[in-house]
């Protein structure tokens, strides 16, 4: 103010303030965004805090996914709507032997279109260097519907590629572990001779264990089983019928094997290695340490920044704003922090499942994924605004008058 | 004569417990009206800074009543005196407790907000009082880089933002020289007689006595001198002291 006649300004032109508004955008978010820049390493601290916690996150959430889909693979691209298989079976890749005529028992019940043999069993594979391998190896009926591979090299149908004499039929990502280098290939397995006939591309395990299909001829020989033998029976129903009640027949057919709905036995497969062989707790429970480490990080970073601002926050208290008012600014530090650290986060996860798309197990990120990955961090951001808002929620206003 | 916009009725104040309870102010009735500048003076420790706090309804005080603009604060809970305080107050602090990551439009601007003013319009009333109070060319300076005397401003034009009755302001001269003390006095003297503003200061600056239209002097709690209040008090000659 520099003279008097700047202040007889002020009274000549001071007005009444504009009415007020409900309702309104206000000024919380502004406040939020520059508290946060305002320190800026501590601000890119919080960042990678939270990216660091998001990329943890969506790699093993990933990997649970490709775990959970892996488990399942088999029975997910059989085409089969009924599987029949050995009582009590836990997984498709534990697998007992049943004897064929139970396909023809199948059959016989009415909503049966088709009924497919399918054999599954462990067994050895030897390198040219002397090396073993496990492997998972699948019979089917060359002629069958279900449970066929589909090649991408050579060009030949999946059918064809199994009548080779002593045809097996490997997935790329493994040929290298397994020491093939080329179709036509001879390979030696369970002490057999057999040929390499062709390639699929994306059949994954999580065991390890790679998956090798050939004719169900050829793998009862590769197995030394009895040409009775089977693992399962792939049913199709005829049109017009439904599972339960075809299963329901067939069950009260065959009262001493288990006949299971396709999703009901990919579930059961999943939570058999998801529950009782500890991979799956070991990948969820990293998922949550991840999540925990998220919640540390900006709890405490938010927490720091929030007592920088306390005696601010104490003057908004005494100048008559309500106590929402601040908790908003709070949180919408918190939810700032999330959108952004989350997604930088996400994009790095994006990067690494790109990066690691050929290996046998790449993260897998759908968009459902990577939208709930960041719901649950700007929850997590909102989660460790918590302490902040305590400390908010006992300011007290006299304080800005000491 | 007027009646009064604020009031307050046998204040008594008192801290902690047994042996230890402390009685910082004794019954005290003052009654602050509209168009003056009241001036609370006394040494440390003499109760005046609660007895703004009190007045001020940021502290309910042990016993007694605090009336503002004929509504009686005894009844009301924390948010309802906050609330009060939003309608009925704007408050000056001895540090200015500007937001430091806001300029000062910004700054301004928060007040109305609180009051639910849209944006746009807090933006156009912020520019307004800020260039009222003559800091129309730091309308973006950040605390940091505006003086003390420029942060006071800030802080009075954050204060008349929401067009309150009642302006408190505790120690406003403290961090100030003599020459922008008294500038800054005069500038409550002008907004208590000619916006019809209450005003209470709470002091240690002799110098800005002249200024105001009433004095109370505490010690150990209690009033010990205070001339009788003048609601229409204009003749100090806010002009001529200019």
């Amino acid at each position: 103010m520099s003279s008097a006649n700047d202040i007889r300004i002020l009274a000549e032109g001071y007005r009444r303030p504009p009415p007020a508004r409900q309702g309104h955008s206000d000024l919380t978010l502004l406040i939020a965004w520059r508290n946060l820049i305002h320190d800026p390493v501590r601000f890119i601290v919080t960042l990678v805090g939270i990216a660091f916690s998001t990329v943890l996150m969506g790699i093993q959430l990933g990997m649970l996914l490709n775990f959970v889909h892996t488990t399942s693979i088999i029975v997910d691209h059989a085409g089969a709507d009924l599987w029949i298989a050995a009582q009590g079976v836990r997984s498709v890749d534990l697998a007992t032997p049943i004897e064929e005529r139970r396909r023809f028992q199948a059959l016989a019940v009415g909503g049966v279109a088709k009924a497919e043999p399918m054999l599954l069993q462990f067994r050895p594979w030897k390198r040219g260097n002397g090396v073993r391998e496990m492997v998972i190896l699948i019979g089917v009926d060359p002629d069958s519907e279900m449970g066929l591979p589909s090649l991408v090299e050579p060009q030949m149908s999946a059918h064809d590629a199994l009548l080779v004499p002593n045809g097996v039929i490997i997935d790329r990502l493994y040929a290298e572990k397994l020491g093939v280098h080329s179709v036509g290939q001879l390979v030696e397995i369970n002490d057999h001779r057999a040929r390499v006939a062709g390639f699929t591309e994306g059949i994954r395990t999580f065991t390890q264990s790679p998956y090798v299909f050939t004719s169900l001829r050829n793998a009862r020989l590769l197995t030394n089983l009895s040409d009775k033998d089977i693992t399962y029976v792939l049913i199709r129903l005829a049109q017009g019928h439904s599972e339960d009640a075809v299963a329901r027949a067939l069950s009260k057919r065959m009262p001493d094997i288990d006949v299971l709905r396709r999703e009901e036995f990919a579930e059961k497969s999943q939570n058999y290695w998801l529950f009782t062989t500890g991979a799956g707790i070991t990948l969820i429970s990293s998922s949550m340490l991840a999540l925990l480490v998220g919640i540390v990080i900006v709890a405490q970073t938010l927490y720091a920044s929030t007592v920088d601002r306390l005696p601010e926050y104490a003057v908004i208290r005494a100048m008559g704003g309500p106590r929402p008012y601040l908790y908003k600014i709070v949180v919408k530090q918190a939810v700032i922090g999330g959108v952004l650290g989350g997604t930088i986060g996400l994009g790095i996860v994006t990067l690494i499942a790109y990066l690691l798309r050929d290996s046998s197990s790449p993260p897998q990120i759908p968009v459902w994924l990577a939208s709930m990955i960041g719901v649950v961090t700007i929850l997590m951001c909102i989660c460790a605004s918590l302490v902040s808002l305590k400390k908010v929620m006992d300011i007290d206003p006299v304080k800005v008058f000491r | 004569m007027n009646s009064p916009i604020l009031s307050a009725r046998g204040i008594t104040h008192a801290v902690g417990s047994g042996s230890n309870r402390f009685t910082v102010l004794r019954d005290i009735t003052l009654e602050i009206y509209s168009s003056e500048v009241l001036l609370l003076m006394g040494p440390s420790g003499s109760g005046k800074t609660t007895l703004l706090h009190i007045l001020g309804c940021l502290l309910k005080p042990t016993a007694g009543a605090v009336t503002v603009a004929g509504e009686s604060t005894q009844s009301l809970n924390e948010e309802q005196l906050t609330a009060l305080r939003l309608r009925q107050f704007g408050l000056v602090f001895q540090a200015y407790n500007l937001f430091p990551v806001l300029t000062a439009t910004e700054n301004v601007m928060v007040a109305l907000d609180l009051l639910g003013v849209a944006k746009s319009a807090a933006r156009d009333r912020a520019h307004e009082l800020l260039t009222l109070v003559g800091l129309g060319h730091r309308l973006d300076g950040y605390p940091l880089q505006l003086s003390s005397g420029e942060k006071q401003r800030v802080a009075i034009a954050r204060a008349l933002a929401g067009d309150p009755p009642i302006l408190m302001a505790d120690e406003p001269t403290a961090a100030l020289d003599a020459e922008a003390g008294l500038k800054a006095m005069k500038l409550f003297h002008m907004l208590a007689h000619r916006l019809q503003r209450a005003v209470v200061i709470v002091t240690h600056d002799p110098r800005i006595v002249h200024l105001a239209d009433r004095v109370m002097w505490l010690e150990d709690g209690q009033i010990v001198l205070s001339p009788r209040p003048h609601p229409e008090v204009s003749s100090l000659g806010v002009g001529a002291a200019l």
